[in-house]
């Protein structure tokens, strides 16, 4: 049986990063696992612009941000194998992989980092009735067959859903010759980020309709239209307000799901909010050894996110190697409360808090003028005004070290949205 | 017949090589008082000469079955019941018959079935055909074949029938079928397991018009689920991965039409044959069978073979089985739906074997890609290339299941000038 110190599943940006982390903290027994033909994952299919701001302060194109890791990969002779798909992790860390060129095989790994990612939610997930036609993809599949293959799914296109996947497809289907008619969102703000509204469907004149779904499919072999029609604020559609948009194309973006089957396989829970496994300071999963980062953990919205996440869980992993990071012992729970829907982390050792902490979520509704509060057990320790808070956009606050110093015996941090000040 | 026709099914699958189970299956009611009608089914069950058949108190019922609601009250249990995977046999089933030297005319409509003296023309959108017998297995249509030849006329409704299917987790919530008290409509929403580990709710009855209207209506999936909210004592929505619908060809005399029209003696109907249609089409088949060799009095075939293997399933087998079957043929240790763990060498085989797929759905029906809980969002476009590479056609000539249902309809910036 093959034996690694750590090894990584999903070549991905989270994968990428972590592994380089791993090794920079002098761990040499590294591998990655990719069950796609190439290193770096969903971004290969992401040919737009608008990554890395953040981590290199420069505006990069999704391929272009994975091959600064890969390249960095390569250097560092990390070891990868591609086209290789791990099919179950036992409690022992014995993790089973197969290809074509080794067949069936068995890894023993001291620490495993969890990076497989996220996949899209299809059409049955939100039952919508009608015809089961041709013509009807979610909107990551169709941008494969978009950027990856050069073929069009499709010349008159509705879009079902306003996430950032179902927006840059608006704007790609376009700019390859489709007339996109209108993006329908369900609820009465976007999922998707700000920029993207205004840059994807603004700058081409491509209408959005809030409060507004699919509720019947037509077309026999080909999709011939949808219908769409308004919603209620219990989202329920309102009768009357039926419109048919005759089309051949429906592309669906209603949201990501961490995929996390391999997770569950080595008994570690997962998170009903986040579908994702709960993680502590250190991205460590409940399973002694088990890290976990990027979309597998909760969806990201920036990539540059992904990629800080997991360089922690990559140096944390390195260290549980070394030895020498401080074990779990009481955590301090942090709850999503009032309006934040999660956390990630959920659980934080102050030990193991280097110089300060970043927590990572997202709210549940639209807030203008409003706080986010931090408190530790009963005290109100941060207080940060945003002017505005939005379910489709991930927010951070960071917490310094010497906060944790001042509070010894905190069991709880608790994060809430307050104050709505026009009420 | 459907008592006769599960008695077939355990030797039929093995020869076959398509999965059944005998799992089971409970006839639930909600209150002290139906239990009277429980009676009456265990008699008449009875009567048909079903094994094993009885009536289980609610302490035994949520022993054997715990996460069904709290307000069942008692249950009719037919240990010999069973599930099967219904498209696998029906492909086990016709890939078999092409062994045998059954020919198969695709996109050929019957516009015209005449008696002749020696047996029957049929007139068809490819040509005609002449037989010396003709069997009418033309489901929903299976009265306008009959009323082309027989002044005995029957008639058939499209009774459609809607399902919600769930995430393999939910597979193991209940171990049988469950069935609620059935009604005029037929034996109603059922709960149960599939072959292949999913949780399966419906089927939902309504008689309509068109022949052809296989849509899910939002009313037919609403009822579905919360028929099946009833009998469950949990149902987690989040978990629906897809929802369909069928049509059963529902005879309006209320029973199968089987045997040799009357005016036209060699024309063999098997119509309206609605649920349970499924377990009794072996029965039917051998009087079918019957009525033929009467007729016709054929030499037995010394080379007839009832073997049929299918494909080769990597999601089942041992890590052991799976090392050897990718040693013969690498293609076996790519995994291209990773949901249903289907490889590479499973769609080619679905592809080149008898009768082959040539479509998404095909290479679906067969090998279970684009089932699982992505629904095909990753598998679709590897499936596409595959099927190009393997039929040597344009990938914009793959399509879902024939005629105009296309996936791919450009090459990027046509028709920009």
């Amino acid at each position: 049986m093959m034996e690694v110190d750590v090894l990584v599943i999903g070549g991905g940006p989270a994968g990428l990063a972590a592994a380089l982390s791993v090794k920079e903290e002098g761990i040499n027994n590294i591998l990655i696992i990719e069950r796609e033909d190439k290193l770096g994952g969903i971004l290969n299919q992401c040919i737009h612009n608008g990554f890395g701001l953040h981590i290199f302060k420069e505006e990069l194109t999704g391929p272009e941000y994975a091959q600064r890791f890969i390249d960095r990969i390569e250097e560092n002779k990390i070891p990868y194998k591609l086209n290789t798909m791990v099919i179950n992790i036992n409690k022992e860390k014995i993790v089973t992989a197969v290809n074509s060129v080794d067949g069936v095989l068995e890894i023993k790994a001291k620490s495993i980092i969890l990076a497989m990612g996220c996949r899209e939610r299809p059409r049955g997930a939100i039952n919508i009735p009608g015809s089961r036609c041709a013509g009807i993809y979610s909107a990551g599949t169709a941008q494969k067959f978009v950027n990856i293959k050069g073929y069009m799914p499709g010349k008159e296109v509705v879009i079902l859903g306003s996430g950032d996947i179902g927006l840059i497809m608006a704007r790609r289907m376009t700019l390859e010759g489709a007339k996109v008619k209108c993006v329908i969102e369900l609820m009465p703000y976007s999922t998707g980020l700000k920029r993207n509204i205004v840059q994807c469907l603004d700058d081409f004149n491509i209408p959005l309709k809030f409060s507004h779904t699919v509720v019947n499919i037509k077309g026999k072999e080909r999709l011939q239209g949808v219908t769409i029609a308004k919603v209620d604020e219990n989202r329920k559609p309102i009768i009357g307000t039926e419109e048919f948009i005759p089309c051949d194309t429906l592309l669906l973006s209603v949201g990501l799901i961490p995929e996390n089957e391999l997770t569950k396989c080595a008994g570690i829970k997962l998170s009903k909010v986040t579908s994702g496994p709960e993680v502590n300071e250190s991205m460590e999963t409940e399973a002694d050894g088990i890290f976990a980062c990027g979309n597998v953990l909760h969806v990201h919205d920036l990539v540059d996110y992904v990629t800080m996440e997991s360089i922690k869980a990559g140096k944390s992993a390195a260290e549980y190697i070394k030895g020498s990071r401080i074990k779990n012992k009481k955590a301090i729970v942090v709850n999503a409360q009032c309006g934040v829907r999660y956390t990630v982390p959920q659980y934080i050792n102050p030990e193991n808090v280097k110089d300060n902490i970043d927590i990572r979520f997202r709210v549940s509704n639209l807030y203008r003028d409003s706080y986010i509060c931090v408190y530790f057990d009963e005290r109100l320790e941060i207080k940060i005004k945003k002017r505005i808070l939005t379910p489709g956009e991930m927010e951070t606050v960071t917490i310094r070290k010497d906060v944790f110093s001042k509070y010894p015996q905190c069991k709880n941090i608790t994060i809430k949205v307050e104050g709505d000040l026009n009420g | 017949m459907n008592a006769l026709g599960n008695q077939m099914f355990d030797k039929l699958s093995k020869e076959l090589d398509f999965p059944f189970k005998r799992t089971g299956s409970l006839v639930v009611c909600f209150s002290i008082d139906e239990i009277e009608i429980l009676n009456r089914l265990l008699k008449q069950g009875e009567e048909n000469g079903i094994e094993g058949l009885r009536i289980i108190n609610k302490d035994e019922l949520k022993k054997m079955e715990p996460n069904l609601s709290d307000d069942v009250a008692a249950a009719l249990y037919a240990p010999t019941a069973g599930i099967v995977c219904p498209y696998e046999m029906t492909i086990a089933l016709a890939e078999n018959a092409v062994e045998n030297g059954v020919e198969f005319k695709f996109n050929t409509l019957v516009m015209d079935v005449k008696k002749v003296s020696d047996g029957f023309e049929i007139k068809t959108s490819e040509g005609k055909i002449h037989t010396r017998m003709v069997i009418n297995a033309a489901g929903i249509f299976a009265d306008n074949i009959n009323n082309m030849v027989s002044r005995n006329n029957i008639e058939i409704i499209p009774r459609k029938g809607e399902y919600c299917l769930f995430d393999k987790s939910l597979g193991g919530v209940i171990s049988r079928t469950i069935f609620q008290i059935p009604t005029k409509m037929g034996k109603g929403v059922l709960v149960t397991p599939t072959v292949d580990g999913n949780l399966l709710i419906g089927p939902t009855a309504l008689n309509i018009l068109d022949k052809e209207d296989v849509t899910t209506t939002n009313e037919g999936l609403e009822y579905a689920l919360n028929m099946g909210k009833r009998t469950l004592r949990e149902l987690p929505m989040d978990k629906i991965i897809s929802s369909f619908a069928g049509l059963r060809a529902h005879p309006v005399n209320n029973d199968f039409i089987i045997g040799e029209a009357e005016d036209a003696k060699g024309f063999i109907n098997a119509a309206g044959i609605e649920s349970p249609g499924l377990s009794a089409a072996p029965a039917i088949a051998k009087t079918i069978e019957d009525i033929v060799v009467n007729k016709i009095k054929p030499n037995i075939r010394e080379d007839y073979n009832p073997i049929r293997k299918g494909i080769p399933k990597f999601r089942e087998m041992s890590n052991e089985e799976r090392e050897n079957l990718i040693k013969n043929n690498p293609a076996f240790g790519k995994i291209v739906c990773r949901c249903e763990m289907i490889t590479e060498g499973e769609v080619i085989d679905s592809i080149k074997r008898p009768l082959g797929a040539s479509t998404l759905d095909g290479v679906k029906r067969r090998t279970r890609s684009g089932m699982g809980r992505c629904q095909g969002g990753f598998c679709t476009s590897r499936i596409v290339d595959i099927l190009a590479r393997e039929l040597n056609i344009p990938i914009t000539d793959v399509t879902k299941f024939g005629g105009e249902s296309r996936l791919l309809t450009n090459k990027n910036k046509d028709g920009i000038e």
